[in-house]
């Protein structure tokens, strides 16, 4: 299941990050991020917070129901301190609150949402990550694994991934498409394309200094370098 | 093809798969969207091959890839009905694991019913024993607890019978809790579940033998006969899956470390699973049977032995026919 699960980067000269890629039995390459120790840390200590409020507010009325709420309590106690993030995890496409808070999600190491096996085995190896205290064990397995596993996630098969974001697209500057005066590779096609879309996010002055560099290979005047290479990348992909 | 020309072709496409994605997600597909889902999700990635190897922009390509992976997730998820996949693990699943994996039974059942026994038979014999084990405090109120002379046995004895919940919730608390250490522990090579297992081994077997020296024998085996059916196997349960654990760490065969604990791991959360559900019942049957008074000695005996058969046969023979469910 698992070796299908590459950390060799899809393109040559990509960057070096802590993506991992995923091989489906399409034959594509889907990318997944892990996520590190520090937002981890955050989503637990969320759910911790939230499980102590549950804990004292179903406490309190516990108190009022007698006996019966004392069978209760300890039954309640068991279940936020065994259960509550299996029950999350599994039904909530692997997103306890805290989890769900900061864009966090369990999956197995083959992309799948995580269940009800994988899930108990992670959680209930915590105890084990626990050790010997704070979570030393966890954060050294963590911080030696690639893909950021602590003990029960190597156990369970498990990753904790950062949800994808829906990509924000910006519009290409208005200007008028002209096609390139020289043959361009693929890779140099895409990065004009990248250069365009991303003019909302460079300083006026960056553009002009990039630009001006690549600006006497495509033949374009000095003067004219952003709009010239804005309008190349409009031709690139075929706007007009 | 030029980028602009072939988003306009396929957006509609790509529009209908994402709230199709979403639903699915969701849990309320539409019919007739799932009908032709596989080949929607193949056409997804079709595009996306055809959108990396054009050179097409960057966001494009994310999009895609998020749309793919939704698919695949949703497309590949490990799901069945819930209901029929518990009935199939009780009837068929969890024995099977047990017999399969007779090795770490045997050596956890040995580990703790040895240690149990060897102890109980010490302390009748020295009888001073037991304080290396316990204080004399604990030991006077464990006497308390399944003195004759009372009206209700057993751990909870100091309160009174309307306690039923009470007794149930702490017995779910405690000896599940009890048994998920036993199996978690075993992922430090195996050590931990060693010594849970010889631990509890030795206390009960401590308290029985002490109990059964002082003449409280009736009062005592009567109260443990019957959720010790289901508790004490559970506990070796728990032990034998954390020895897997373990084992898998210290003789990995031809496979990684960390492979070899992966496939353990999945065997021996099954094991847990099942002594999870014999705890539940453990615990129901340790609060409203066990305790009870009003039942004479001779049937909760009786009652606790029928209850060990059953449980011994279910694990040798339960899902053994040639048509079981799977």
């Amino acid at each position: 299941m698992n070796a299908n699960l590459t950390s060799a980067p899809l393109a040559p000269g990509a960057l070096l990050d802590t993506q991992v890629y995923l091989e489906t039995p399409e034959g594509i390459d889907l990318p997944l991020r892990p996520a590190g120790l520090p937002v981890r840390f955050l989503a637990f200590a969320i759910d911790a917070l939230i499980r102590s409020v549950i804990l004292i507010l179903t406490g309190i009325a516990w108190l009022y129901m007698g006996k019966l709420g004392a069978g209760l309590a300890s039954i309640s106690t068991f279940l936020l301190l065994w259960w509550y993030m299996v029950f999350f995890e599994v039904l909530n496409q692997g997103r306890s609150p805290g989890k769900q808070l900061l864009g966090l999600q369990v999956i197995h190491s083959d992309g799948t949402p995580v269940g009800w096996p994988a899930s108990l085995t992670r959680n209930l190896l915590r105890f084990v990550d626990l050790l010997p205290f704070a979570y030393c064990l966890g954060i050294l397995s963590m911080i030696n694994s690639s893909r950021f596993q602590r003990l029960g996630d190597l156990a369970a098969g498990t990753l904790v991934v950062y949800q994808a974001q829906a990509p924000q697209r910006g519009a290409l500057p208005e200007v008028p498409a002209r096609p390139a005066s020289v043959l361009l590779t693929l890779d140099e096609q895409r990065a004009l394309l990248d250069f365009a879309e991303r003019h909302q996010q460079l300083s006026s002055q960056r553009q002009e200094e990039l630009a001006t560099i690549i600006a006497p290979t495509l033949h374009i005047a000095p003067s004219q370098a952003v709009p010239g290479v804005h309008a190349i990348a409009r031709s690139i992909l075929g706007q007009v | 093809m030029k980028q602009t020309d072939f988003e306009q072709l396929h957006q509609g496409k790509w529009q209908a798969f994402a709230e199709n994605v979403q639903a699915l997600r969701k849990g309320q597909p539409q019919l007739q969207a799932v009908q032709h889902f596989a080949q929607d999700y193949r056409g997804i990635c079709q595009h996306l091959a055809l959108a990396k190897q054009r050179g097409y922009s960057y966001p494009l390509i994310e999009e895609l890839q998020q749309l793919a992976l939704q698919g695949h997730q949703q497309f590949y998820r490990h799901k069945s009905p819930a209901l029929q996949q518990l009935i199939g693990f009780v009837v068929v699943g969890f024995p099977a694991t047990v017999r399969a994996q007779w090795r770490s039974v045997a050596v956890a059942s040995a580990l703790f019913f040895g240690s149990l026994t060897l102890m109980a038979l010490l302390t009748v014999w020295f009888p001073d024993l037991i304080y290396s084990l316990m204080s004399a405090n604990q030991v006077a109120s464990m006497e308390n607890m399944y003195d004759p002379a009372n009206r209700i046995i057993g751990p909870m004895s100091a309160r009174d019978h309307q306690d039923d919940w009470v007794m149930f919730g702490f017995y779910i608390m405690n000896n599940i809790g009890i048994a998920f250490q036993t199996f978690a522990s075993g992922l430090l090579f195996g050590l931990g579940s060693l010594f849970f297992l010889l631990f509890n081994g030795l206390h009960i077997g401590a308290v029985a033998g002490h109990l059964t020296r002082i003449g409280y024998h009736e009062t005592f085996w009567s109260f443990v006969i019957g959720h010790g059916a289901f508790e004490l196997t559970a506990i070796v349960l728990a032990g034998a899956a954390g020895l897997k654990l373990g084992s898998a760490l210290i003789a990995p065969g031809r496979l990684t470390r960390a492979n070899a604990l992966r496939d353990a791991a999945k065997i021996s959360i099954r094991l847990l699973g099942g002594a999870i559900i014999f705890l539940f019942i453990a615990a129901f049957i340790e609060a409203y049977w066990s305790s009870s008074s009003s039942l004479s000695v001779t049937t909760k005996v009786t009652v606790g032995a029928a209850l060990w058969a059953l449980v011994l046969f279910y694990l040798s023979y339960s899902g053994r026919g040639r048509y079981a469910p799977q």
